[in-house]
């Protein structure tokens, strides 16, 4: 086979991001070809997870149709944990019980699969265990990607890289440094079986109702936060702590995930399960400081690839897909002047920044920062609140006016007036 | 040259795991892989279509999803896949099974011409018979050469090859007429990786489908009913206890073990 | 048409043809295989309970000599063929003639050693005769209803155990691999009826020629020929340490292997792995030597009579699968023990 292999556009990495944009450009005419290093689209990619359907308009409509997805959230819990105890706020509302559904509870190997088909029926050529290494450059171009097969050099008008977290490609242009401990988390993950019958009753739904539960505080030391999403017929557990705490405070991710489970407001909730499956991931957690440089001639870097998670609303994958797709329109205009070059692609740029995804990331910019150096935060701030919740719902026959004492005492000795505003403001400002 | 695979798709064995309460295997979870010694076949036909030109077809009998692994061999460099899949093979032994894939084989013989070179793997990792190959060599009354462990010479003129069999006590070479029946050992060769335009055209290569409607069927062989041999149960074996840790000194621990071990010693001469 | 386990007086009659229990006499040579003799047991036990005969049958060049040790071990008939072109074992010859006899004699019950030779032989002959064949049997017994042979083996690398009935072809043929069952001669042996047969197979109406015959102490080796397997993995350190692997195995009559890692390391061949993709083994002894027992080296050996493993790390998974956990330095406790052994060196071994 001595012909060159030529596509209008390489995709790197069969992910959301990457197959979203393949299913934009396929179904527009373009020759694209995406590159998988697993040995199926989804067998290495992990989730919590919740999938939003509002990303998916404009890449498949109707969603979800025929596509896999457990349940369909319709109460969301927010726990903020500490030592035996919790203190928690949930929002359940019947307007989520309404098609279409804002978001369902899914997985990822199977979620991926089917996106993937999408793409293939659209008439994106996807090939699986082979790794793109490195671009191949032209005068300061890249003009295609070489693999780790014999005969492994593709050729492309331009490449849309998204390969994920532990992005090669971007590493290998230079688009972005070395992964900083502090700009990703460790997830570990346990899909716990359940009866269909049990997870509805223990969680007070029926059918195929969901509910999602986000957990963090200062049970756990360092900047972690955990989950618990109800499936059909199981429970995924996970746990994520940024990788700097995890070196430091030398944390085994296995024993992070055995302490969740033993926390009295989680144990309870999955007492009887069998453990079906145990995965692990890297999460980018460093927002929009640590993203790489978006666009450069003849490349355009999406989703994980890209840093682009918002870890404050739980949200990725959306992120991952409408970046996917505003990389695909962005060449699809691009190609009508035969223009690849990193000016030509600044609409990729321009699209995000004009989207939800720029924008959200940029509001909580200063976040990730803020909870490394400010401990207190996450380690005492729960605490204090779960304490206080206890003093007050305690009924012990102290007076009222007593017991706020002792809180505004402990508040002070624990943080100190001068912080406690200081961290306020702080907040409010990297928040609001 | 033309060269047939026989492959299956097994379940990952090293993967499964025993439900000691019910008895029973769990097979959730455990993905489905080309059968390995299969991967071997394939790789030998393919290193001989590049040596003397030709294309190398194969084939399985299974349920829809073997065409997963069709497609793993189409990737590294088979030319064609045929799925033999039909209800009436459902429950099919060995006996049965080996039938149908002497009919399916008969039938891609038709589409696509003679075959030179027969291969399968030298077992399954599933139900480790070893019995499928042979059957369908001995259908088809060719010579069967089985622990194959080198290809020492093929010349398709001449219709002969001459190659190297692992027997019980070390090797023999032999010389066989083609077409001839192969099963093999994974120490034929080395797995190479495909060049990436082997996995593009298998990505655009289609899978095709071998039935009753396509193929000549003597439904008085197939299946169940007509298989010679039955599960009458299946159980899991009794769980191997971990057994006695040996303690006391290194003194006592070398006496302790070689008491064991004397029953072993070998007859002095 | 009857239902697919009921049986018609038809089928019955048909069946109460084939009678006595026949056992293949495998041979190199002139010299029989251990296997053989292992069956000749089992089959004099199943038939005395059905009340039938034990047939031995051997083929080869020269094989009446081993009719004596057949009724030693229980065989009331030897029957046998000796031809210029069975002096080698070859597939096509041995599958015709043994073919034939099967259909002239017609026994009920086939058994036929597991060897590399076995196990070529045994699916071409069940396959002419179309009839079913469980192989690697690791359990006869008859059912006391039907008076069908039931035949129990190793699925999934061992991880499923399965009971198989072949209730209405004949004859009901299974492979069982050496060393499953013991050899035990007969009380009182008889002399047994010798029953000569001839074939019409000519040297020239056989397409398969064997060129040359290595016999190798080194290269391919089957392991599953062996009793005693000494076997070491990545706790060995390197290659030179494998002299002690290999002369306690000798000590004890058996041979070397090593796990995966080992071979990946190249302190071993990969012809001698034992593991899910190396070899499965199921020896009488099995000693594991700094292996820590990942699930694909234990599926190769863990259904081995007595499994003996020397390990630093007490919690490796390898001591969940074995008879005696020898928490040591491989390395440092073998040599102790070969000199130990050595010193006890005496009474022969039972063979």
């Amino acid at each position: 086979m001595s012909s060159k292999l030529e596509y209008d556009v390489i995709v790197v990495g069969a992910g959301p991001a990457g197959l979203s944009a393949a299913i934009v450009l396929a179904k527009a005419g373009v020759k694209v070809i995406v590159l998988e290093r697993g040995k199926f689209p989804g067998s290495k990619n992990v989730m919590g997870g919740v999938f939003y359907s509002d990303c998916m308009k404009g890449i498949v409509d109707e969603f979800p149709g025929k596509a896999p997805v457990e349940r369909h959230v319709i109460e969301q819990r927010m726990w903020i944990l500490d030592d035996g105890s919790s203190v928690g706020f949930n929002h359940r509302n019947e307007l989520f019980n309404k098609k279409p559904y804002n978001c369902h509870t899914v997985f990822r190997a199977k979620l991926d699969r089917w996106l993937a088909a999408e793409a293939e029926k659209a008439g994106a050529l996807i090939i699986n265990n082979t790794v793109v290494r490195a671009p191949l450059m032209e005068n300061g171009k890249v003009i295609g990607v070489k693999t780790d097969r014999p005969d492994g050099d593709v050729f492309a008008n331009c490449v849309i890289a998204t390969d994920g977290v532990n992005s090669l490609f971007a590493k290998a242009m230079g688009l972005r440094k070395k992964i900083k401990q502090d700009a990703v988390a460790i997830a570990v993950k346990e899909v716990i079986g359940l009866d269909e019958e049990v997870i509805n009753n223990r969680f007070n739904i029926t059918g195929e109702e969901g509910v999602t539960i986000e957990m963090t505080g200062s049970y756990f030391s360092g900047e972690t936060m955990a989950f618990l999403y109800t499936n059909k017929k199981s429970v995924s557990l996970g746990v994520g702590m940024v990788l700097k705490d995890v070196i430091e405070n030398k944390i085994n991710p296995n024993d992070l995930i055995e302490k969740l489970k033993k926390h009295p407001s989680v144990a309870p909730l999955i007492a009887g399960g069998e453990t079906k499956e145990f995965l692990a991931h890297l999460i980018p957690e460093g927002g929009y400081k640590e993203m790489p440089k978006l666009v450069g001639n003849g490349v355009m870097i999406a989703g994980d690839a890209a840093m682009m998670v918002d870890a404050i609303h739980r949200e990725g994958s959306n992120l991952a897909i409408t970046s996917g797709k505003f990389a695909a329109e962005a060449y699809i205009e691009a190609a009508k002047n035969g223009d690849f070059s990193e000016k030509a692609l600044l609409p990729y740029v321009k699209k995000l920044q004009d989207s939800f995804v720029l924008k959200d990331l940029k509001k909580y910019k200063g976040v990730p920062e803020l909870l490394q150096t400010n401990k207190r935060l996450l380690l005492k701030y729960p605490k204090l609140l779960n304490q206080a919740a206890f003093e007050m719902l305690n009924v012990d026959g102290v007076p009222v006016k007593d017991k706020e004492k002792l809180i505004w005492k402990t508040v002070k000795k624990e943080i100190g007036i001068g912080n406690l505003v200081k961290d306020l403001f702080k907040l409010w400002r990297n928040m609001a | 040259m033309h060269a047939l695979v026989f492959i299956k798709q097994v379940p990952d064995a090293s993967q499964v795991r025993v439900n000691y309460e019910t008895g029973t295997l769990i097979r959730e979870g455990v993905p489905a892989i080309l059968n390995p010694f299969e991967a071997h076949a394939v790789e030998e036909a393919v290193r001989l279509r590049e040596e003397y030109g030709g294309k190398v077809s194969v084939i399985t009998m299974g349920p829809p999803q073997a065409t997963e692994a069709l497609k793993e061999c189409l990737s590294r460099g088979a030319d064609n896949a045929y799925l033999l899949s039909d209800r009436v093979f459902a429950g099919s032994d060995t006996l049965a099974t080996s039938y149908a894939l002497y009919e399916g084989a008969k039938k891609i013989i038709e589409l696509e011409g003679e075959v030179d070179l027969f291969f399968a793997g030298k077992q399954a990792i599933d139900g480790d018979t070893a019995q499928t190959g042979p059957g369908i060599a001995t259908r088809f009354d060719m010579p069967l050469v089985t622990y194959l462990m080198k290809l020492d010479e093929v010349n398709i003129d001449k219709k002969e090859a001459v190659a190297t069999r692992l027997t019980e006590f070390g090797q023999e070479t032999l010389k066989v007429p083609l077409p001839a029946f192969f099963t093999v050992e994974e120490t034929l060769n080395e797995l190479s990786h495909a060049p990436l335009p082997w996995l593009i055209k298998a990505a655009q290569t289609e899978i095709k489908m071998l039935t009753g409607e396509n193929v000549n069927l003597d439904r008085e062989q197939c299946g169940l009913r007509h298989s010679p041999t039955k599960v009458k149960k299946a159980f899991t074996p009794e769980k191997r206890q971990r057994g006695e840790t040996l303690t006391g000194s290194v003194e006592e621990l070398t006496q302790k073990t070689s008491d064991i071990l004397v029953p072993f010693l070998k007859k002095e001469k | 048409m009857a239902k697919v386990n009921e049986i018609t007086e038809e089928e019955k009659e048909a069946l109460s043809q084939y009678k006595n229990i026949w056992v293949f006499v495998e041979q190199t040579g002139g010299v029989a295989h251990s296997v053989s003799f292992e069956l000749l047991t089992k089959a004099r036990e199943l038939a005395n309970k059905l009340g039938c005969q034990v047939g031995a049958v051997s083929i080869g060049k020269s094989v009446s000599h081993l009719a004596e040790e057949a009724f030693k071990y229980g065989a009331d008939k030897f029957y046998y063929i000796e031809e210029e072109v069975f002096k080698d074992y070859r597939t096509e010859p041995f599958r015709d003639a043994l073919t034939k006899l099967v259909l002239k004699y017609k026994p009920e019950i086939f058994l036929i050693g597991a060897t590399t030779q076995g196990r070529d032989l045994s699916g071409t002959v069940a396959t002419e005769l179309r009839t079913g064949l469980t192989a690697d049997t690791t359990k006869q017994e008859i059912d006391p209803e039907t008076g069908n042979l039931m035949m129990t083996r190793p699925t999934f690398g061992g991880s499923l155990m399965a009971t198989i009935i072949c209730p209405k072809n004949r004859p009901q043929m299974s492979t069982v691999r050496p060393g499953v069952f013991k050899a035990i001669p007969v009380e009182q042996p008889k002399a047994g009826e010798m029953i000569k047969e001839k074939t019409n197979i000519t040297e020239d109406q056989i397409v398969k020629k064997i060129l040359k015959k290595v016999v190798s102490s080194e290269g391919n080796i089957n392991l599953g020929f062996y009793d005693v397997i000494v076997s070491g993995g990545k706790g060995m350190g390197n290659k030179e340490n494998f002299h002690m692997i290999k002369e306690l195995a000798d000590l004890l009559g058996g041979t070397w292997a090593g796990s995966r890692k080992a071979v990946e390391l190249g302190y071993v061949p990969q012809s001698r792995q034992v593991g899910q993709t190396g070899q499965t083994v199921h020896s009488k002894l099995y000693i594991a030597c700094g292996i820590s027992g990942a699930i694909q080296h234990l599926v190769g050996m863990q259904t081995s009579d007595i499994i003996i493993s020397i390990n630093t790390d007490g919690e490796a998974p390898i001591f969940d699968v074995s008879t005696y956990c020898i928490v040591e330095d491989a390395i440092k406790f073998i040599p102790k023990l070969i000199a130990e052994l050595k010193e006890k060196n005496l009474t022969p071994v039972k063979k």
